[in-house]
């Protein structure tokens, strides 16, 4: 049981719900504020999955906000400022975050610049292209789409009031991913990749390939949030996103994935954004100053990452001592 | 395949960095069945002869051989295609993956079809405990456990299964013994007569004399990038091997010195 990944990261959704269920009171508990979390969780879930993926492999994807930022407008401008059908501002939302995915993994596999930096690079210069054209297409940093009822059914509508359809796209993903991590062999690959690069590649796994893939993982997925959000608004802004760059991260790690490489599971990241959500919406119920929300969630970070540690090494200890023979 | 060649042939290898002979004019032959220790000294130029076998690089000169015919190595793939495993000092290099997953890592078994197709962890866990059984290792019984969780010489045992396992003809195994205890260090030892019994020829690069000594049955001793001894079993003693590979009159000058110094020692008490 200690040997799994994600076990700090269950003590850690359990601890903070129990902390907000005392402290937020029924209000918290209720479907609303389950909601609440829950709409948090599912957004900011979408995106963590890939991008936990992608750190299992070692590498970082800070360039989501601005895939967001890029594929929402996109969406707005194409059927909304443009008028366009629903389905082609869709794809190519959709095409933005696959293309941005794309160019991060070919730039990180072909130069070996850390990708930290490089999808910092990408960040910054999508975010100026997507400011840019907004402004010379649109004359505004904000337009507003009305999306049809399918496109609303799929993407943008809340369940019995409250619950946006967003949970289903994460539950969606999530499956899927857990999958190919856990029961075929690219999760495999992808394990011994972040472990060890030229171990791996030295065994005949194709690491550049899988970094590409994953890395466009990641820039759809954000383009999907992309897609959702301004479906859900009926409209996009250009400053739209860049809250998920760190959050995302911040989601990972608090669910076990190590930093540099090759340890983590989905079900891990899916608690610890679970555990992101709940302080971050949790803290609206108790009362107190909404201000304390960041502090907490520092301090959580800082524990979280510990305690991590702590299983890992217990983890990496766990063989009977007495038949150790050889 | 050439009849009685033998199964790995270095003829003339060099190796240049920049300007510095790495390697020079290195002859070998690895002999299927047979334990060839190469011995040195730190910076002797040991690791590059196992990159070159590995085909982590390309010899600047000379050819390599396999079953008398030449070959190139563009890859570390290219040489396990030969039939050519390497084990690296600590074992596996995946810490934290289990020792199913690590046994299989590049080769996964799998099960069923299709979008079902799956990466079949439990008959991966069975056959590296199995594997590792058969080289004498009990002590590790559940496939689930991480490689880090293992000791020093079940990591080597885990590794040298990999490479029998997967029909590697020729096993390098870089300094096995040099970060375990006694009693790790010997069953290793056996670990190596036992792939020698399959007929599987074993590269052993130790600076341990003594572990060379117990199984080797060719040696080579490396000094400053050349070969500056080989010979079979039986024909030096331990103590030639050592002076040898500390470079003889480098020890006959620092035993010199400390003699000194001790006479200064003394005359300083009295």
């Amino acid at each position: 049981m200690t040997r799994r990944p994600e076990v700090g990261a269950l003590i850690g959704t359990l601890g903070v719900f129990v902390f907000f269920a005392i402290f937020g009171g029924a209000e918290f508990l209720s479907s609303a504020g389950a909601a609440s979390w829950l709409n948090v969780a599912a957004e900011l879930g979408i995106i963590a999955v890939p991008v936990g993926l992608l750190m299992i492999a070692g590498e970082l994807d800070l360039s989501v906000g601005s895939v967001l930022a890029a594929s929402s407008m996109t969406l707005a401008i194409v059927s909304g400022h443009w008028g366009g059908p629903m389905i082609l501002g869709i794809l190519l939302a959709l095409t933005i975050g696959v293309a941005t995915g794309l160019v991060n993994g070919l730039i990180v596999t072909r130069t070996n610049v850390p990708s930290f930096v490089v999808t910092l690079a990408t960040l910054a210069a999508l975010a100026g292209l997507t400011l840019g054209l907004s402004r010379v297409i649109t004359g505004t940093t904000s337009v507003g789409l009305k999306p049809d009822p399918t496109s609303k059914a799929l993407f943008g509508t809340l369940i019995s009031g409250q619950f946006e359809v967003a949970i289903l796209w994460w539950i969606a993903v999530a499956g899927c991913v857990a999958w190919m991590l856990q029961e075929t062999r690219y999760g495999n690959w992808i394990f011994a990749v972040g472990g060890d690069k030229e171990s791996a590649r030295a065994t005949g796994i194709p690491t550049n390939k899988v970094k590409i893939a994953l890395y466009v993982g990641s820039g759809f997925g954000a383009a999907l949030v992309g897609v959702i959000q301004t479906i859900l608004y009926n409209g996009a802004q250009v400053a739209n996103g860049q809250s998920f760059v760190f959050n995302s991260i911040i989601a990972v790690v608090i669910g076990g994935v190590l930093l540099t490489g090759g340890y983590g599971s989905v079900i891990g990241v899916i608690l610890g954004t679970l555990t992101f959500a709940i302080v971050n919406q949790g803290i609206y119920y108790t009362g107190w100053n909404s201000d304390w929300a960041s502090l907490i969630l520092g301090i959580l970070l800082l524990v979280a990452v510990l305690m991590n540690n702590t299983f890992r090494r217990l983890a990496l200890s766990s063989g009977p001592r007495s038949q150790r023979k050889a | 395949m050439t009849v009685g060649a033998p199964l790995l042939r270095l003829t003339n290898v060099s190796k240049t960095y920049v300007g510095t002979n790495a390697l020079l004019n290195i002859s070998l032959d690895v002999e299927a069945g047979k334990v060839l220790c190469l011995l040195g000294d730190n910076g002797a130029g040991k690791s590059t002869l196992i990159k070159i076998l590995s085909g982590v690089h390309a010899p600047t000169a000379g050819t390599i051989e396999v079953n008398g015919e030449p070959v190139r190595f563009s890859s570390p793939r290219d040489a396990s295609a030969y039939g050519i495993a390497t084990v690296h000092q600590f074992g596996g290099t995946f810490p934290l993956m289990s020792v199913g997953r690590s046994f299989f890592v590049g080769a996964e078994p799998t099960k069923r079809w299709g979008p079902l197709r799956r990466f079949d962890k439990k008959l991966a866990s069975e056959i590296a405990i199995r594997e590792m059984q058969s080289l004498g290792i009990t002590g590790v019984t559940d496939g689930r456990r991480l490689v880090g969780s293992l000791s020093g010489g079940e990591r080597q045992a885990l590794a040298i299964a990999r490479g029998v396992y997967f029909g590697a003809s020729v096993l390098i195994l870089d300094e096995p013994t040099a970060a375990l205890g006694v009693k790790e260090a010997t069953h290793v030892l056996r670990i190596i007569m036992q792939a020698r019994q399959k007929g599987i020829a074993v590269v052993f690069v130790t600076h341990n004399v003594l572990h060379a000594i117990s199984v080797g049955d060719h040696f080579a001793v490396l000094i400053r990038g050349e070969k500056a001894d080989d010979f079979r079993k039986g024909e030096r003693t331990r103590e030639q091997v050592t002076d040898l590979m500390a470079g003889g009159e480098a020890m006959a000058a620092l035993e010199a010195e400390l003699a000194e110094m001790q006479a200064q020692a003394h005359h300083d008490t009295t």
